[in-house]
């Protein structure tokens, strides 16, 4: 049920970007629990997470802006006041799951993507 | 304001005062150069910090007690002359005369000659094995006599004995007696029945304690072999170091005719003036307000006093506080204000806890207003509340028991130092008051008891008011709404040593579940691996299953170290080092197949690095095959147990170094900790394993194996301590169990066991008396808890190897499992490669 709901409002959340096209990504049982993995879309490098004990998913590049590193999905993810975040395992540099800004240096930015779950299947919006 | 134009000032003694006064002088001139200034030392180093001494034993170099570098005197322009005494002081020419000859002229000058041992006229005092305990110069000689000696005793049971006698523990002593004239200890601080908590402390800690005994004779040939009393009893000792006192230098001063006190000391008045008026005397050779002041807070303010006037400006020397708080082998002693002010004057509130050893006294006035001193033995927690309560002669609440009674939480000392008036002294040293400590917390954001230091100076002389000066931190943070306990992060309100004991009770085994019963929120990279570690410390069980991969940092959840550009490093355990060409073979094999960089590291083993993610199972199937096992080298973990050759072919060795490296290190492997445990096992004293630089090393010697505990080589080299000698492997294997467990149990998250140490309250005394003497009675548990953790030891990579579902994990791209990360570049370099720059 809560899962449902949660696609609603990521739907809600996105609506207004009318040209979205949803591209299946993974399966659920790929992305480990309170976790991230990568996927590879169209040639670019995806991190999807899956924050199960809030029961979100979240899609952010898999790059970390400050030393150009492909981890970011095998980063820690946690929350700082109720922001769900992800730490990069390089320098520790935080970033918001839900804006893609940096929590502890104003000079970085990622990129975050809409996410879907459709039965065990993990859609991303590009 | 010309008139002090390079007047020339001259200070004899360039001990802890005596520097003090140079500092004071050249802030206060700032770059006006009125002074030229010239120092004789008769010492042969330049001023160091004799309160804190004893840490010399502990580890601290004669550089760490230096106050300031040589090149600082050269940078202010100051002359200083080491190893030469001034002889003589011509007061008509206005010159002084070294022991070298040199003469220099005076329009000021300064005695700050401190003191000496007082050596009581006991007949054989002269005797070899006979010290004196002042100067680094007398440690080194207690040191290296102590090599040979067994048993220890220090004449005076004063503040100073007690801390010789300490360093007698410390030094390996298996008898330490402290013979005291008095009936009772530190008579000059506390009272008899604070004494006789005191002492039953220390005599559990291992001291042997004798009061109201006159020694008549130091007895032996020309090497002192015991010590006969005027009653008649005797004590053998092979070594004794006499604390009985100071004896003001003022040798010099009385051979120039300068006034000087029939019991010693030179005469000044308020203004520390003598009775010439171009010369001065400050520190512990000054006698002022009619007494001696042997604590080095006063003696700082003398120099202030001095050198203001030398400025111009108007300053007096005020009868000052002889309040002391301090921590004798893990028993704080405070006495502050008249501890001993009795009825009829006052009423006197009193505290005992015989069985905790605990004994508090507060004078309160006869009309309950105000506090007047008191005394605390074995917790002085409100001691510097207690103080300022006293000094500033703040109102007392109605019941002026609260005072000493009921813990104090951390609600009430934020509100009970910020109550303190805004000039209250915090740090009497430097003299900074409270106001000035909120104003560099608040304001300017130094918010951490380094950063004061160095704004402010405070805590950076004797450090008693350190605690206060922390209160004082999380009081103003608290005002301002910032988080302040030593708790782990948003997620917990625990220290890492509270949580491992609830997931212990509580039989929690998940993040979630943790967090569920004890914490809150979502968890964070701070907590998640804190409490990954715990798991492991605790039930060591799978660090990959049970939702455990992603709270693991991403080393540890990958069993591998990330390097540059994304690849990992892969380290197979070489135990002890040892390796034979057969498994040297395979690993060059997987090194080529693989393509992996090969390195030898400096843990006496082969990293490979540069290998993708997809890849790191099959390696580790290939190198598992061949007998390999996890190096843990990603994890908080024991990493290398480095041995040297030992006694098998070295000519030197006098034990099988090498198998008990590997008998180490197989027992502790995969073992979680707050950080990671390194050791080395050395087959004679040449050290060649350097196992002293380890969290735990092993020496070995004629008669068996020493133990040394607490190194860390890395940015803050620090050598280990010696916590036990000349045992079999079984007793060694014990304490080493002891020490670990305890240590994994109490330190804070990623705090290697020096630091832990360092911090430990009590220091190496104390953690002798809990792994050797147990007085926790906590040792067998800490056996079990070990033992629990050798028993279930599982090679991790096995495992992942073994578990299709495990080793899915290990993939860049989780839809193309097979595909590699094409971002990722390496240059060559030296027939192999390594990871592109990163920009
Ligand atoms: C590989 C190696 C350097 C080498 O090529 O020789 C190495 C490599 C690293 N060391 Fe080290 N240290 C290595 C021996 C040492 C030594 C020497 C020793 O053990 O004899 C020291 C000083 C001794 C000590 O620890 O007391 C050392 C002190 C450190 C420190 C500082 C620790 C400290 O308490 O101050 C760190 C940082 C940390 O752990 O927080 C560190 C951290 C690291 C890390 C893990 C940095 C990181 O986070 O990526 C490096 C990982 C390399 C990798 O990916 O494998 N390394 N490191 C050595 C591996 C030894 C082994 O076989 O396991
Ligand atoms: C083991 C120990 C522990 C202590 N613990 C504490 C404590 O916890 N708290 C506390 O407040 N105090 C403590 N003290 C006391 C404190 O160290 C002294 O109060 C302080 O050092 C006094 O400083 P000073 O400069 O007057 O004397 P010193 O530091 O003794 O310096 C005097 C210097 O003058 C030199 N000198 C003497 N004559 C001549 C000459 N003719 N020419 C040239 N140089 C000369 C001496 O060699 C010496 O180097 C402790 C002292 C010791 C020994
Ligand atoms: S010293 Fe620094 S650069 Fe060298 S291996 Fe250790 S952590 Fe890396
Ligand atoms: S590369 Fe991510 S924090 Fe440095």
């Amino acid at each position: 049920m809560t899962s449902n709901d949660n696609l609603k409002t990521m739907e809600t959340l996105t609506i207004h970007k009318d040209e979205i096209t949803w591209h299946p990504a993974c399966k659920t049982d790929h992305i480990p629990e309170d976790g991230g993995a990568c996927v590879l879309l169209g040639g670019r490098q995806i991190a999807i997470f899956n924050f199960a004990r809030r029961g979100e998913w979240y899609a952010t590049d898999n790059e970390c802006p400050h030393r150009q590193q492909m981890a970011l999905s095998r980063g820690m993810i946690g929350s700082q006041s109720d922001e769900p975040k992800v730490a990069c395992p390089f320098h520790k540099k935080t970033f918001s799951l839900k804006s893609g800004n940096c929590l502890n240096d104003d000079g970085y930015k990622i990129a975050t993507f809409p996410i879907k779950v459709v039965g065990d299947i993990v859609y991303i919006g590009l | 304001m010309n008139t002090n134009k390079n007047k020339h000032v001259v200070v004899i003694g360039n001990g802890m005062v005596g520097y003090k006064f140079c500092e004071k002088l050249v802030a206060k001139e700032k770059n006006e150069q009125r002074f030229t200034l010239t120092v004789f030392g008769e010492e042969p180093r330049v001023a160091y910090d004799r309160v804190h001494l004893s840490a010399y034993f502990d580890g601290k170099t004669a550089d760490d007690l230096t106050l300031a570098p040589q090149s600082w005197y050269t940078e202010n322009g100051i002359t200083l002359y080491l190893t030469d005494p001034v002889v003589d002081i011509d007061r008509e020419r206005k010159e002084v005369r070294s022991h070298h000859g040199i003469v220099v002229p005076y329009d000021y000058l300064i005695l700050a000659t401190g003191s000496g041992a007082f050596v009581p006229p006991v007949a054989g005092v002269e005797k070899d094995g006979v010290f004196v305990y002042r100067t680094i110069e007398d440690l080194d000689l207690i040191q290296s006599y102590a090599h040979k000696a067994r048993r220890g005793a220090v004449l005076g049971g004063g503040l100073l004995g007690l801390e010789a006698a300490k360093a007698l523990l410390d030094l390996g002593m298996e008898e330490a007696h402290v013979v005291e004239f008095a009936p009772r200890l530190m008579p000059r601080q506390i009272d008899d029945a604070g004494s006789g908590i005191l002492q039953r402390q220390l005599e559990s800690l291992g001291l042997t304690i004798h009061l109201s005994k006159s020694t008549q004779e130091i007895t032996g040939d020309d090497v002192i072999n015991g010590m006969l009393f005027a009653d008649g009893s005797r004590i053998d000792v092979d070594m004794l170091v006499i604390s009985a006192g100071i004896r003001p230098r003022d040798e010099l001063a009385k051979a120039s005719g300068i006034e000087t006190h029939p019991r010693g000391g030179i005469l000044v008045d308020n203004f520390l003036q003598t009775s010439d008026p171009a010369i001065f005397a400050i520190g512990e050779c000054a006698v002022a307000h009619h007494m001696i002041y042997g604590l080095v807070a006063p003696g700082y303010e003398m120099a202030e006093v001095v050198a203001s006037r030398l400025m111009g400006e108007e300053k007096e020397f005020k009868p000052y506080d002889m309040s002391t708080k301090l921590k004798l082998i893990g028993t704080d002693v405070g006495s502050f204000g008249d501890p001993f002010a009795a009825e009829p004057t006052c009423r006197t509130i009193v505290y005992e806890n015989k069985s905790k050893g605990v004994y508090k006294r507060i004078n309160v006035s006869a009309d309950g207003k105000e506090l007047l001193g008191g005394i605390l033995v074995g917790d002085a927690e409100q001691y510097n509340m207690l103080l300022q309560t006293c000094k500033n002669k703040t109102i007392l609440p109605p019941d002026p028991e609260d005072l000493i009674l009921g813990s104090r939480g951390g609600e009430e000392a934020g509100a009970g130092v910020m109550g303190l008036p805004d000039d209250a002294l915090i740090c009497s040293c430097e003299a900074v008051t409270k106001a000035m400590l909120c104003h560099e917390i608040g304001e300017n954001g130094h918010t951490t008891v380094d950063a004061l230091k160095k704004a402010t100076k405070a805590c950076t002389g004797c450090g008693g008011c350190t605690p206060l000066v922390k209160d004082i931190i999380q009081g103003v943070l608290k005002q301002k709404g910032v988080y302040v306990r030593n708790i782990l992060c948003e997620h917990f309100d625990f220290t890492r040593q509270e949580l491992l004991d609830l997931v212990k009770i509580n039989s929690l085994r998940t993040f979630d579940a943790v967090l569920d019963h004890v914490g809150h929120g979502d968890g964070c990279e701070v907590c998640k691996p804190a409490v990954a570690s715990i798991l492991a410390s605790l039930w060591n069980e799978n660090i990959l299953e049970k939702g455990r991969a992603t709270i693991q940092d991403s080393n540890d959840r990958f069993l591998a170290n990330i390097q540059k550009g994304g690849t990992y490093s892969v380290v197979p355990r070489i135990p002890g080092g040892e390796i034979t060409p057969d498994k040297l073979i395979v690993i060059g094999q997987v090194a080529k197949k693989y393509g992996l960089y090969t390195k030898i590291t400096g843990g006496q083993r082969i990293d490979l690095f540069g290998a993708h993610v997809g890849d790191l199972p099959i390696i580790w199937e290939e190198l598992i095959a061949a007998g390999f096992e996890s190096g843990h080298a990603y994890g908080k973990s024991l990493r290398t147990v480095k041995s040297c050759v030992g006694s098998t072919w070295c000519r030197y060795g006098v034990q099988d170094s090498v198998s008990f490296a590997i008998e180490v290190e197989e027992r502790y492997k995969g073992v979680r900790s707050p950080h990671k445990i390194k050791s080395g096992v050395s087959g004679c004293i040449r050290e060649c394993a350097e196992a002293q630089s380890k969290d735990f090393g092993i020496i070995a010697t004629e008669k068996g194996w020493n133990l040394y505990v607490g190194g860390n080589g890395g940015s803050k080299p620090q050598h280990a301590q010696l916590l036990a000698s000349d045992m079999d492997k079984e007793t060694c294997i014990r304490y080493i169990d002891r020490f670990l467990m305890f240590y994994i149990k109490t330190a804070d998250p990623l705090t290697r066991t020096a630091t832990w140490l360092n911090k430990l309250e009590g220091g190496m005394t104390y953690l002798r008396a809990v792994v050797i003497d147990d007085v926790l009675g906590i040792a067998h548990d800490l056996e079990r808890e070990m033992q629990l953790l050798v028993d279930t030891f599982k090679c991790e990579w096995k495992e992942v190897v073994d578990n299709p579902a495990l080793r899915a994990r290990f993939a860049h791209f989780v839809n193309v499992p097979e595909q590699k990360d094409p971002t990722i570049q390496f240059e060559s370099l030296r027939d192999q490669k390594r990871a592109k720059e990163w920009v």
